[in-house]
């Protein structure tokens, strides 16, 4: 999707033309890249999956994207972040998300990398609709609230376990 | 005055639409436009306390002041990742 490094897409997410993206936005020395990808899984909660289709506030998406930027770089400054959600429907297997974080050395890496997917989960303004053998259910997950310090330091925590 | 309204998820099939217009009064709440709307379609008054507002796409609490030609929007849990 272009070389932005925070983005929305209905497009298959290239994990390849992320790092690219970061690695050129990169200005300090980069000596680790750490991935996250988030697939469609075809069991939830012993619900056989059928598909999945994904729902944003695009507008509000980017901005909470933008956000979880500027906190991952307040926490680990040596660190330069992409994240591409998908949205529309996607099939069991297929990247919902992808995020790539550069920095000097591997430890802001892998902690940027797990801070940035749990503060999407807490705080991005995105939905799942469910579809399984015999219905449909919303998944409702976290209510966001990016001014939440109990949600941010359990994200901070995880991160750094 | 009047503000736009956008829901999503769960919410947006409540109401049947992604959008709608809704006239409130001039000292109005983001948490007033709520409680209108959950008043007209009582099928929203369970999330009451899980869902989160936004004002012009930017988060926002219940008590914050809407104004004449605002979009506010609703927002059930995400669930997003």
């Amino acid at each position: 999707m272009g070389a932005t490094r925070l983005g929305l897409t209905a497009d298959v997410l290239s994990v390849d033309s992320l790092t690219s993206t970061v690695l050129d936005s990169a200005d300090g020395p980069v000596g680790a890249v750490a991935t996250f990808v988030g697939l469609v899984r075809g069991e939830n909660l012993g619900r056989k999956v059928a598909f999945l289709e994904y729902e944003s506030y695009e507008a509000l998406a980017l901005k909470a994207f933008a956000r979880i930027d500027e906190e991952a770089r307040a926490a680990w400054p040596s660190i330069t972040l992409g994240l591409h959600h998908r949205t529309g429907r996607l099939e069991i297997g297929e990247a919902s998300i992808a995020i790539v974080v550069a920095s000097a050395h591997r430890g802001e890496a892998f902690a940027a990398c797990r801070y940035a997917i749990e503060r999407v989960k807490q705080i991005a303004p995105i939905w799942k609709h469910e579809h399984f053998d015999g219905g449909e259910v919303w998944i409702e997950g976290a209510t966001a609230d990016p001014d939440d310090e109990m949600a941010r330091g359990e994200a901070r925590r995880r991160a750094c376990a | 005055m009047r503000v736009t309204v956008r829901l999503f998820a769960r919410l947006r099939e409540i109401v049947g639409a992604p959008e709608l217009t809704r006239d409130v009064p001039d000292d109005a709440t983001l948490g007033v436009v709520w409680d209108r709307l959950a008043a007209d379609y009582p099928a929203l008054e369970p999330y009451r306390t899980s869902i989160s507002g936004a004002v012009n796409a930017d988060y926002a609490r219940m008590q914050a002041q809407v104004h004449d030609g605002d979009e506010v929007a609703f927002l059930p849990p995400v669930s997003g990742g």
